[in-house]
């Protein structure tokens, strides 16, 4: 009897098996006509939000090339890895899309995911262009296979410092960050900026990321009287820490940088949210040359907030420097990307010699109810 | 001193949900002398419960109501038990007799399973809870540092301490708690004399999953955020709060919560936040090292 159970036991494992190794099993595309392209996140895990922004703008930018007949004549397919922001699972990503033998990566969304995957591209020769990893660390390793359409934390922390110098003058302001790559990184530049102006913080803590209880941490920034805690960090600490801020009666303004921009954010905080400020590239959304692009989406009830079209941006100016370079050599591809500018969603952009984008510069957000705007 | 009141109340209100998960090993652990892993996973599925309860609730129109909780509360508490009795009938029933070691692995066996259930069923996107219960009042004021105690906290606190009252009475006064206490001492001889193991056993699984889901349930309103990986932590946290009062005993529980609690709220008060967590676990291994049975905990006796 129970020999045939667990006959029955294996004979299901094994079929269900086959079955996924039929779905997952790396598929060759070089030998027919379709180019294929890797996107690389976070589509679960914390930052699962930010994942789906690359997903549906990287669905939409293939599509509209698409129609438009493709890259080099061949029509583009999207083969997704899933990184969920963990470093390790960041490599074997990587290691699977190379094996896949993908043109190009778009990706990844964590700095501490594009890093390390950054390694395994340069190993394989394939072209990486990260439309959101922002630490300064990416491209300053030297790899010339890495790009960015985004901008650089030391830039994002300069940014956050001086307007904290020139709005808020003499405000405590405290720093944390969540120990990852960008987080650390971005809070430390933040620090730097500000101390060099002769603003010391009263207060430079690392919290643990995951963690759901920052009442300690909360009653801390009390004592300290912060009223400007800064984070590096993502939406989940973030909107966990002003709650529980507001919880106990602390009225101090939180600030952060592109780690919070998604309406995600505020569905944490809820009304807690208001007065939060944050740095990200202009919104381009606002472009008149978009209006198209954000209706599509809307229309489909999805918000192409944030890295959405960043996303889209980044496979249009490799698609274009495709074009003009005329094959998808990925050394060819890269010196084209640096050699020229790019007619993309997010504006006409260029790369220096760093694969950094010349172009987007930093701006602060302020979030008031469930919505982020410019802040004056 | 008003800094240190106010880290003392983070600490306990931190420790009771601990103190409550804490309940669901060490009963177990008492009753059939194992480690239930699966139980992180219990709390975690009641977090769930409650989260779809509220949405529904405000739905409704009546999330922040008196009733609105307390039917929360009550469905909570009746879906994990439910999920108590049905992980001890599926995973563990069936190997009370085989090697210690089965039972262990199956329990670990249920959590991934329970876990990847939950992934996949609900999503791995954190689920946020608007703020159901609001406000609070400062308890004292120095300076410019008030002392905030909010409803939530005091709710929290009171509905614990209930809880515990209940089931300490449950435990040594009521008939049911003298069949697990004979359960405990000698389940054979238990048997001879008529007691229903099985029963018994059942029984303590669905309490303690009760308590478990009671957890989640005040996870879920006062931080307002859980996902389906929230149980690893939580159970981790428990099990060690479990250990360090001595497992086994009902109020070592509690007191390990409590203490688990206060020890991560201080040290990250006054020392630093990154390594609340090695504090904690420290002070785990010193009890350890001078009373193997954990404070409260009876040492087994060898029987020869």
């Amino acid at each position: 009897m129970n020999n045939v159970k667990i006959l029955a036991v294996v004979a299901g494992a094994t079929l269900l098996a086959a079955v996924a190794y039929k779905t997952l099993a790396p598929a060759d595309h070089s030998a027919d006509n379709t180019i294929l392209i890797g996107v690389a996140g976070p589509f679960s895990g914390q930052e699962a939000g930010f994942g789906e922004q690359f997903r549906r703008g990287a669905l939409k930018a293939v599509d509209d090339l698409n129609a438009q007949g493709g890259v080099l004549g061949k029509p583009l397919t999207l083969a997704l890895g899933d990184d969920a922001c963990d470093p390790k699972q960041a490599r074997t990503v990587a290691e699977d899309l190379a094996s896949k033998k993908v043109a190009f990566v778009a990706g990844h969304f964590c700095s501490g995911s594009s890093i390390p995957a950054s390694e395994v591209y340069a190993e394989n020769n394939i072209l990486q262009i990260s439309p959101a990893s922002t630490n300064p660390k990416l491209t300053e390793r030297g790899f010339a296979n890495v790009f960015r359409t985004c901008g650089r934390d030391d830039s994002q922390g300069k940014v956050a410092a001086q307007y904290v110098i020139a709005k808020l003058p003499g405000k405590k302001v405290a720093v944390l960050d969540d120990k990852s790559a960008y987080g650390q990184g971005l809070a430390d530049e933040f620090a730097a900026n500000l101390t060099a102006a002769g603003v010391v913080p009263v207060m430079r803590e690392s919290i643990a990321a995951g963690e759901k209880d920052y009442s300690a941490l909360v009653s801390r920034l009390k004592e300290a009287q912060a009223d400007i805690v800064y984070l590096g960090g993502y939406k989940t600490e973030g909107g966990l820490i002003v709650r529980q801020m507001r919880d106990q009666g602390m009225t101090a303004t939180l600030m952060g940088g592109d780690g919070l921009v998604t309406e995600e954010f505020w569905a944490i905080t809820g009304p807690a949210g208001q007065g939060t400020l944050m740095t990200f590239s202009p919104d381009p959304r606002l472009l008149p040359r978009n209006a198209d692009l954000v209706a599509f989406f809307r229309a489909r009830n999805y918000e192409p907030e944030a890295y959405t079209l960043y996303t889209y941006a980044t496979i249009q100016a490799w698609a274009q420097a495709v074009a003009k370079a005329g094959t998808l050599d990925s050394k060819a591809v890269a010196d084209t990307l640096r050699a020229s500018q790019f007619d993309t969603a997010i504006g006409t952009i260029g790369f220096d010699s760093k694969g950094d984008v010349a172009g987007p510069t930093y701006v602060m957000y302020v979030w008031k109810d469930g919505k982020y705007t410019y802040a004056e | 001193m008003e800094y240190f009141l106010q880290q003392v109340i983070n600490g306990v209100t931190l420790g009771g949900i601990y103190g409550l998960i804490a309940i669901g090993y060490t009963m177990v652990y008492g009753i059939i002398g194992m480690i239930n892993f699966a139980h992180g996973e219990v709390y975690m599925l009641g977090a769930f419960t409650a989260l779809i309860a509220f949405l529904a609730a405000t739905l409704l129109g009546g999330a922040d109501s008196a009733l609105g909780l307390a039917i929360a509360l009550v469905a909570t508490m009746g879906f994990t038990a439910l999920w108590g009795w049905a992980i001890e009938r599926v995973a563990y029933r069936r190997l009370r007799k085989a090697p210690r070691l089965a039972p262990l692995i199956s329990a670990i066996g249920m959590s991934v399973v329970l876990q990847n259930f939950v992934q996949v069923t609900q999503g791995a996107r954190v689920k946020p809870l608007p703020p159901v219960v609001h406000g609070g009042f400062t308890l004292m004021q120095a300076g410019t540092f008030k002392v905030d105690l909010s409803w939530l906290q005091i709710g929290i606190l009171l509905l614990t301490l209930a809880l515990m009252a209940g089931f300490t009475w449950v435990i040594t006064k009521t008939p049911l708690g003298r069949a697990q206490r004979a359960t405990q001492q000698d389940a054979k001889m238990a048997a001879l004399l008529g007691i229903d193991v099985d029963r018994v056993i059942s029984t303590t699984f669905v309490i303690g999953a009760a308590l478990a889901g009671v957890a989640g349930l005040m996870v879920t309103l006062y931080y307002g955020v859980i996902d389906f990986y929230i149980g690893f932590l939580a159970g981790i946290k428990a099990f060690t709060a479990a250990v360090l009062g001595g497992i086994g005993s009902l109020p070592g529980a509690m007191l390990g919560g409590l203490l688990i609690g206060l020890i991560e709220a201080l040290w990250s008060g006054y020392f630093s936040i990154e390594y609340k967590d090695i504090a904690a676990f420290s002070v785990l291994i010193l009890v350890l090292l001078f009373r193997p049975s954990g404070l409260l905990g009876r040492p087994d006796v060898e029987k020869v």
